[in-house]
């Protein structure tokens, strides 16, 4: 039986704009198994991408419980935050978020050295290359890499520190219809050959189908489960 | 990793880390230059000094500095006087008359000089032979493109070169005693009277002699006086290095404080993405520290190359009145300057990345 990765109780989170302040959750209740992939959507507003920034470590929560890994987001400091993006957590970007001076290659590399796992030799890396189709692209900088392709870097360097969760904000959002099946079905096979949990937020339907649940919110409360 | 992204950093932006560099390095260039200028001077002074080849310098009583162009003051027969004490081989008296400081024209009593020290290194022409004639050494010639038969003005005189002599004995330019104490109105006068004694061992005494004869002159062996061609002896150079110094740190913290600064609002972005990966503060604060070191090393080594530039220019143009020498000795204590203020520096823009909310770095265009 799998066990409950993300688990989140009444989560608010308010942000204060000017002298105005602005909720953006409004008490989200949400569990998440290990080896799920949960597809989130919603119009924009509905607080899926602050959902996404305080389970990710990104940002604290302005009340309620979120743990995640076993580890409880809200009584974390900002270094303890850090240490679970550095760890239990892989981001994968709409605008894909490679470090431009980089090489594909080394974008990967700065991921497990932050992780401090550069030193141990990990035999599932080539699969996983192989798996993304990027083995020939490592030499190349991010200005010289098609849109799939630097996605599909940035899906190396998610997972190459093995997070407990990696999670997806509209990673098809800025790709063509046939790259956007490829990072899809990428996704889906890491989850499914690896058990990699993923969430993923998404504005487009059919890339929610991906996912073996989907989460729809609005306005700051999740409405729907299916 | 941190080396990579630092020197990917670096390598992004070639102008803005060459500009910087070049920036960082005019301030080691005026340090290393302002230290080879005190220290060649001081040096030239002491070679000089030691070619004489006198045991003891008589110098006037209101002579407190090594660098002192006082006018003659001490009357000629003193050198008689000392001549008469025990041991005493040779006492010979010189005139000193400033014309552009450090520049100074020497008036020496040739055959006397020739007896102390072994005489002027001929390179080229001899002595003088007739009235009108100077003597002077390479560099001057050099810097004033003088030969053999050139006539040069000095003192609102036209002089015919009749030698050019080796460095290190005394004087650049050389005027018969007599002729530079008539127009110095010191006739009967000299600026410092140079003492050789019979036995080495008898210096000290003949020192304590000498001071009890002439209690008003100050009178050191040459060792002593040698030995007080020090920075701290030269009135205010060394407060003016320490403000080069301090002019040094400020350029090399405003420099690198400027360009860290737009380099962070130019990175936003990947620092948000660093962040992203879980990078902390701490990494963040090392990688904009030691790129900004990184300059500061860049900018110690073009300073130093500079201030062979500097060293080579001044030698071309002012070799007598500027004998700059290189100190690799200081090239470290210039490079740990220059790192404590380009850190200084960096530390502003470095502390502003590491503080970088990670979301809004994220979305910054």
């Amino acid at each position: 039986m799998s066990s409950t990765i993300i688990q989140v109780r009444d989560l608010r989170k308010v942000f204060r704009v000017g002298q105005v302040d602005v909720p953006a959750l409004r008490g989200v209740d949400l569990n998440v198994t290990s080896g799920e992939f949960l597809s989130i959507v919603g119009p924009s507003g509905s607080g899926k991408s602050t959902l996404f920034h305080i389970i990710g470590g990104l940002t604290p929560p302005t009340s309620g419980e979120v743990h995640v890994n076993g580890r409880n987001l809200a009584a974390m400091t900002d270094a303890a935050r850090t240490e679970l993006r550095k760890r239990s957590v892989g981001f994968v970007f709409q605008k894909f978020n490679l470090l431009p001076n980089l090489t594909a290659r080394d974008n990967i590399a700065v991921a497990r050295y932050l992780a401090g796992v550069d030193r141990k030799p990990d035999p599932q890396f080539e699969d996983i290359l192989r798996l993304l189709g990027i083995q020939n692209r490592l030499d190349h900088k991010p200005n010289a890499l098609s849109g799939g392709e630097q996605q599909r870097v940035a899906i190396a360097r998610a997972i190459v520190k093995n997070p407990a969760i990696l999670l997806a904000d509209e990673p098809t959002g800025n790709l063509d219809t046939e790259n956007s099946k490829s990072v899809l079905e990428i996704l889906r096979d890491l989850n499914q050959r690896l058990g990699q949990t993923i969430l993923m937020i998404t504005h487009n339907p059919e890339a929610a189908t991906y996912g073996h649940n989907t989460v729809h919110m609005r306005d700051g409360r999740i409405v729907e489960r299916t | 990793m941190t080396g990579k992204l630092v020197q990917e950093n670096l390598k992004h932006r070639p102008m803005r880390s060459l500009l910087s560099i070049l920036l960082i390095g005019v301030p080691v260039t005026l340090i290393l230059s302002l230290v080879g200028l005190t220290k060649g001077m001081l040096e030239d002074s002491q070679q000089r000094q030691r070619g004489v080849g006198a045991d003891i310098i008589i110098r006037g009583s209101t002579a407190s500095s090594v660098i002192n162009f006082a006018g003659a003051s001490i009357p000629q027969n003193v050198v008689n006087l000392v001549e008469k004490l025990p041991h005493v081989k040779l006492a010979t008296g010189v005139i000193n008359h400033s014309i552009d400081p450090p520049l100074v024209v020497t008036g020496v009593d040739i055959s006397e000089f020739t007896r102390m020290s072994g005489g002027f290194e001929y390179l080229k022409g001899g002595p003088i032979q007739h009235p009108g004639e100077i003597l002077i050494d390479e560099s001057f010639a050099k810097q004033r493109d003088a030969g053999i038969g050139s006539t040069i003005k000095l003192l609102n005189h036209d002089w015919r070169v009749a030698g050019i002599i080796g460095g290190g004995k005394l004087a650049r330019i050389v005027l018969p005693l007599k002729v530079l104490q008539e127009l110095d109105e010191s006739t009967g006068k000299v600026s410092q009277i140079y003492v050789k004694v019979d036995d080495a061992s008898a210096i000290g005494v003949v020192v304590k002699e000498i001071r009890e004869l002439l209690p008003n002159y100050t009178v050191n062996t040459m060792e002593e006086w040698i030995s007080a061609f020090k920075v701290s002896n030269i009135p205010g150079i060394r407060e003016f290095t320490v403000v080069v110094i301090a002019i040094g740190v400020v350029i090399g913290f405003s420099v690198v404080c400027l360009s860290m600064y737009m380099a962070v609002l130019q990175r936003t972005r990947e620092i948000g993405i660093l962040k992203s990966l879980g990078a902390s503060k701490g990494f963040i604060l090392g990688i904009i520290l030691a790129e900004a070191e990184l300059l500061g090393v860049g900018g110690t080594i073009l300073g130093i190359v500079f201030s062979f530039g500097a060293y080579w220019l001044i030698r071309t143009l002012v070799p007598a009145s500027i004998p700059m020498i290189i100190v690799p000795g200081w090239w470290p204590i210039a490079g740990v300057i220059t790192l404590i203020g380009t850190g200084l520096g960096a530390l502003y823009p470095g502390l502003t990345a590491a503080a970088h909310d990670p979301i809004e770095a994220l979305a910054y265009e």
